[in-house]
């Protein structure tokens, strides 16, 4: 494209690049700290307790992960984005109670339920992701004001609807069984039956990955959480990254919750409140950046197993679970501390 | 030296542009001629980055009215502008520190491979050509993947400079191109805004250093206070006009005296 008179040939090996080992190599990517805190999780653990290992065990501590862990994944695009929502975990509970008043209350089959429960998330992702971008104030004020809007919305229709403070009867609707199929059935391996849930969770890790790494959109989604105004100088469609961010958010907000109504069959007004904090917390373990423009989807996905390992690793130590939040700010603020040093470290050698 | 007569690329007639009270520009015409080097000269806070940035579609004018290619434009994002072929290279660079530097010359234009659901961003290529670019310029990138933060103010400088030669299909807008560079470098980039002229694109240099302006410039719009203060043609000044127009000649040597150590 361009006339130039240098000859475009590559230059022979620079002198001033010293040979990059592996490990330094390794150091840069952000998902390292989680991966050597799951490792160590993992030993502490196992070498403490011999249900840990155990099939039965496995099982029990890759649940919580797997449902925490497709959040995280969402969480830390957004993150990476330059984001944060709040009403990431309300949101949950939003979908979940949709699919049980549409689906019990009008008596239709449970996937016009998760129909309308998937458009309703993705409505209050876009409108999220549209007042953030259209106001420019920063995204935990906007979503906190949305999550406690649903947090009312919630309590308040499912009363007006049920007359209750819960929604129930999802297991008698139209559909069911395929629901279950899908949403909240088994595999097993070795005679122990696996959630579904963690193969989709592998799957959103993948493919979370693959979008950051290898698309127009990754490459945009890091751009926009660097630098909003540099992208957008470079024709970077930044406010549609952002919207699209929430939507995602918002889109994983609404599997999990569907995950949760089909296994439940009923469920409280209250489900997920709290949540939100815990997918920050992964996805930060995992190497995101508050500041965002740095993470991985992996990272995130290691957080939520750290977490689910810690949560289920505790009760077969028989320790107090009151430990178990305790042990996780602890994680938390090694994470912060292990990927900033690590950042530093790095970016002084390459 | 005069480029070829039609309608110009870009013709400004009576811009202006107000920040809410500050009136950062007003009444500025002039006109990017294919083959051509605009340069825009002006003290620090004369409107000249706000005067590109009006070019490039970051700002919209609060008045006047933008030709392309004749006919009344509104770039409503920067986005639009770089499709009409306008390539700037921003004064802040526009550039993420924590990406590397391929990721950072194809933002916002990234080719891809693949097709649907599969469409992919081709990163072979595009570390290839950010390689081979960069290498033109004569700066030679030890790593592609390294983050441009890590970079020198000046090779960062070099892959801005780059990456606007390369995608500027029509104009050019290179705003103080050359405030971190090095003699040899600083060279390098007169000769591509040189190039880039005899390829026929328009091009608006911006400058603080009249040695720069003179020899590539064919047009000079001077600007103070966000007011114009004339669009010359080149053989309508002279180097020594440029210089003392651009407060350079008469100030330098009271400068120089000024600084000179008192004989002891
Ligand atoms: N977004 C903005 N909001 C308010 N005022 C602005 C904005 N952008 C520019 N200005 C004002 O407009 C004037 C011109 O600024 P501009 O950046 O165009 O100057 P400049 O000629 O590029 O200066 P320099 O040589 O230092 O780069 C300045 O007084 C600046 O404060
Ligand atoms: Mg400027």
């Amino acid at each position: 494209m361009t006339t130039t008179d240098a000859p475009p040939t590559r230059p022979p090996a620079d002198e001033r690049v010293a040979s990059v080992g592996l490990l330094k190599r390794l150091l840069v990517k952000p998902e390292l700290g989680a991966l050597v805190g799951a490792v160590v999780v993992f030993v502490f653990f196992a070498a403490q307790s011999s249900v840990f290992l155990s099939p039965a065990g496995i099982a029990n501590w890759l649940d919580p992960a797997s449902t925490l862990g497709i959040m995280a994944c969402a969480v830390a695009l957004l993150m990476i984005g330059g984001h944060f929502d709040l009403s990431a975990g309300v949101m949950t509970g939003t979908s979940a109670l949709t699919v049980g008043i549409v689906s019990v209350q009008f008596e239709t089959s449970i996937w016009v339920g998760i129909a309308v429960a998937l458009v309703i998330a993705l409505a209050i992702g876009a409108l999220n992701g549209f007042l953030v971008v259209r106001t420019g104030l920063p995204s935990f004020i906007i979503t906190l004001g949305t999550f406690l809007m649903l947090q009312g919305l919630n309590l308040g229709l499912t009363k007006l609807f049920t007359g209750t403070v819960n929604a129930g009867g999802i297991g008698a609707t139209a559909g069911f069984e395929s629901a279950e199929a899908v949403f909240a059935s088994s595999f097993t391996i070795a005679g122990q039956p696996f959630r579904i849930a963690v193969v989709w969770w592998v799957l959103v890790t993948l493919l979370a990955t693959w979008v950051l790494l290898r698309t127009r959109f990754g490459n945009w989604v890091f751009a926009t959480g660097g630098d909003e105004v540099a992208s957008r100088n470079v024709g970077v469609p930044a406010a549609r990254t952002t919207i699209t961010l929430f939507m995602t958010t918002a889109g994983a907000a609404w599997f999990v919750g569907v995950v949760y109504a089909v296994r439940q069959t009923s469920v409280q007004a209250n489900v997920g409140i709290g949540n939100e904090l815990i997918y920050i917390v992964a996805a930060v373990i995992g190497g995101c950046l508050l500041t965002g423009g740095f993470g991985s989807a992996v990272g995130a996905s290691l957080g939520a197993l750290i977490f689910g390992m810690t949560q289920q690793g505790i009760v077969y130590l028989r320790y107090d679970s009151d430990w178990f939040y305790f042990f996780l700010g602890a994680m938390l603020l090694l994470a912060v501390l292990t990927n900033r040093a690590i950042r530093r470290y790095a970016e002084a050698r390459r | 030296m005069s480029g070829p007569e039609g309608a110009p690329l870009l013709e400004l007639r009576d811009i202006g542009r107000d920040f809410g009270s500050v009136i950062a520009l007003d009444g500025i015409s002039t006109s990017v001629r294919a083959g051509e080097v605009t340069c825009v000269l002006g003290d620090n806070g004369a409107g000249k980055s706000t005067l590109i940035k009006v070019l490039s579609g970051v700002h919209q004018p609060s008045r006047g009215e933008l030709l392309l290619d004749g006919a009344p434009v509104r770039f409503g994002a920067p986005r639009e502008a770089l499709d009409a072929g306008i390539a700037t290279v921003f004064q802040d660079l526009a550039m993420i520190p924590l990406m590397a530097i391929w990721r950072n010359f194809f933002l916002g234009s990234e080719p891809t491979k693949g097709w649907g659901p599969f469409r992919r961003f081709d990163a072979a290529t595009a570390k290839d050509v950010t390689r081979r670019e960069l290498a033109a310029m004569g700066i030679d990138v030890r790593d592609p993947d390294q983050p441009v933060g890590t970079l020198s103010g000046g090779e960062r400088q070099s892959v801005a400079i780059a990456r606007a030669v390369y995608f500027g299909a029509r104009v050019l807008i290179l705003d103080e191109p050359t405030s971190a560079l090095g003699v040899k470098q600083a060279g390098v980039v007169l000769r591509y805004i040189a190039q880039a002229r005899d390829r026929g694109l328009g091009v608006v240099f911006i400058t603080h250093n009249p040695h720069h302006a003179y020899p590539v410039g064919d047009r000079f719009v001077l600007l103070k206070r966000g007011r114009s203060l004339g669009d010359f043609r080149k053989d309508e000044v002279s180097r020594e006009e440029i210089t003392a127009m651009m407060a350079g000649g008469a100030e330098l040597e009271d400068l120089a005296h000024e600084l000179e150590r008192p004989p002891s």
